[in-house]
């Protein structure tokens, strides 16, 4: 008995712990959000005399011509261009590097495995997509998302294709199946679990990716979210309550996300983490 | 037979992957190593050998970057850890709140960092800020998190921890769930308690979830700079440059060469640890 309620207090302990750790933090970010100016200035965590929802959320989204409207609408295009072309390539690529063994293979497999140590030669990266005239332009970014995703992606799908039997593909090739088609009747509808935790995962990282739209894709028009927060920050100084209300709505879509696919996130995260 | 094999798995499926990783990745690596030699600014280059490494480590502003970005890594790599072991054994516990706590925990991988970041400057603003505002309350004067040259990247690399930690947990829940239960029920029969359970099969048998969060968050710790940049922008002074920031203050400078030069430095840097760690790891794992 004593032992249950050593147990039970632990978890109390716990979940007492969450609040103040993660709840907190969450619920400053709303309740600041939804305050004047004046209130919000205090930073604390008293409810607001007169709640500033729409007050807030208009001169929010109208801030600096509408900025915020487009960030979202570049950040959306963004993740849904880079996830689809992402999918297309890793799971082309790992297909054939699973399936194919001979005198390349290990040296396929070093380029792709160094890609998820190599921190990305930024400048570098400038100079070509200048050179090929990508530079600030959303392809150029889908570009890089897509380069610096692929190793993560081709081994994910390396791994589930070793799984699914050669005889399928031969069957194919006996009924006068092309590669190509193979691939795009057969290999790729099996290959749906990871193409779910590849949008999942990737969706997550690229909408809330700051560093590669801040370097490649820079100015006033080309904003992505994470790039109007980094800027409202200087723009907002003391007017804190926008800031909290900018955050919110940006953490929204993750938000969303996670309450619809919170399994499938976790399943996706660990995937290939954990050998064994 | 191998005709219509080679026919089938075609390398040309590899072209639109080589194409965009080669020329948008692998390539600009390579030339980063010229490019490291130069002063340049992405038209015209001039050859100056070794003067960007040089300033590199003469300048204490750009050498602090090191130290910084070492202490970070390290930090942030065993605290994860850590924390990440305990609170994985303890929501793979027979305890009622489990879904609750995992997914609590888990909830701030997901956010943008530059959100975090700014959510805490303002939570460590030294005398407005809810933490030391409630550390006030029960009578103790907190420090200036940020403004003190001393503890400022301690207080990043804890909110990099805040943030990172639901990840550690994750890996760490799967690889106990993957230990086998005939390990626990022959404990049980030798009359094992909950320590030696802990110490003799989860400690040694989630190895591969510890060389995981290691090798991950140690190379992510290396490489990070979102988060500084949104708290501190590097200072006060340089006392939270990393090598990740101080690259792009030479890019926003317009010293393409030095910030190249950084670029291979933080590229010796993490393969010059994470290879021989990894290795070291796999190892170690393969013993057991």
């Amino acid at each position: 008995m004593s032992r249950k309620i050593k147990g039970l207090g632990i978890e109390v302990i716990a979940i007492l712990l969450t609040i103040v750790i993660f709840w907190i933090p969450f619920y400053f970010v709303i309740v600041n959000a939804l305050k004047d100016k004046k209130e919000s200035s205090l930073l604390n965590l008293a409810w607001p005399s007169t709640i500033h929802l729409w007050d807030n959320l208009k001169e929010v989204i109208t801030a600096r011509d509408y900025m915020l409207l487009r960030a979202f609408y570049n950040s959306t295009l963004l993740t849904v261009i880079s996830i689809t072309v992402l999918i297309l390539v890793c799971a082309m690529a790992g297909f054939v590097m699973q399936r194919r063994n001979d005198r390349a293979t290990p040296w396929l497999n070093f380029l792709v495995l160094s890609g998820l140590i190599i921190p990305p030669a930024i400048v570098p990266t400038i100079w070509v997509l200048n050179g090929i005239g990508l530079f600030k332009t959303l392809p150029g970014l889908v570009l890089v998302e897509v380069a610096l995703g692929f190793p993560f992606g081709v081994l994910l799908y390396k791994g589930f294709m070793a799984g699914i039997p050669r005889e399928v593909d031969e069957a194919a090739v006996v009924d006068g199946s092309s590669g190509l088609g193979l691939f795009y009747r057969i290999i790729l509808p099996l290959l749906q679990p990871v193409t779910a935790t590849i949008i999942v995962t990737s969706s997550v990282g690229i909408f809330n990716d700051f560093t590669n739209p801040l370097y490649f894709f820079p100015g006033a028009k080309n904003a992505t979210v994470q790039l109007t927060l980094y800027n409202f920050q200087s723009q907002f100084v003391t007017q804190w309550n926008l800031l909290f209300m900018n955050i919110l709505l940006i953490t929204l879509p993750p938000l969303v996300l996670f309450i619809v696919f919170n399994k499938k996130i976790v399943a996706g995260m660990t995937a290939g983490s954990v050998k064994g | 037979m191998a005709k219509v094999f080679k026919r089938t798995y075609s390398y040309a499926f590899l072209i639109p992957a080589a194409i965009i990783y080669l020329l948008i990745f692998i390539f600009p690596t390579i030339m980063s190593f010229f490019f490291s030699l130069t002063r340049w600014n992405l038209t015209s280059w001039t050859f100056i050998g070794l003067d960007n490494f040089k300033m590199f480590f003469q300048e204490a502003s750009l050498l602090i970057g090191f130290k910084n970005t070492l202490i970070y890594a390290l930090v942030t790599c065993v605290l994860k850890v850590v924390l990440g072991l305990l609170l994985g054994v303890f929501l793979t516990s027979k305890i009622r709140a489990k879904g609750y706590l995992r997914s609590v925990i888990f909830f701030p991988t997901l956010l943008s960092t530059i959100a975090v970041g700014i959510t805490f400057s303002m939570m460590m603003h030294p005398t407005q800020g809810l933490i030391n505002t409630a550390l006030a309350a029960i009578g103790i004067a907190g420090p200036d998190w940020l403004g003190d040259t001393r503890i400022a990247l301690l207080s990043v690399a804890l909110v990099d921890v805040w943030k990172g930690v639901g990840f550690a947990t994750v890996i760490y829940i799967a690889g106990i769930l993957s230990i086998p239960q005939e390990y626990y029920e022959a404990l049980e029969m030798d009359g094992g308690g909950a320590f030696r359970k802990f110490w003799n099969i989860i400690l040694p048998l989630s190895r591969p979830a510890t060389n995981s969060v290691i090798i991950l968050s140690f190379i992510g710790g290396l490489r990070s700079f979102d988060l500084v940049w949104a708290m501190t922008k590097g200072g006060p002074g340089f006392t939270t440059d990393l090598i990740a920031s101080i690259i792009y203050k030479q890019y926003q400078g317009g010293y393409y060469g030095l910030a190249t030069a950084g670029n291979v430095i933080l590229f010796i840097v993490v393969t010059a640890l994470a290879l021989p760690l990894y290795s070291y790891l796999n190892r170690k794992e393969a013993e057991l």
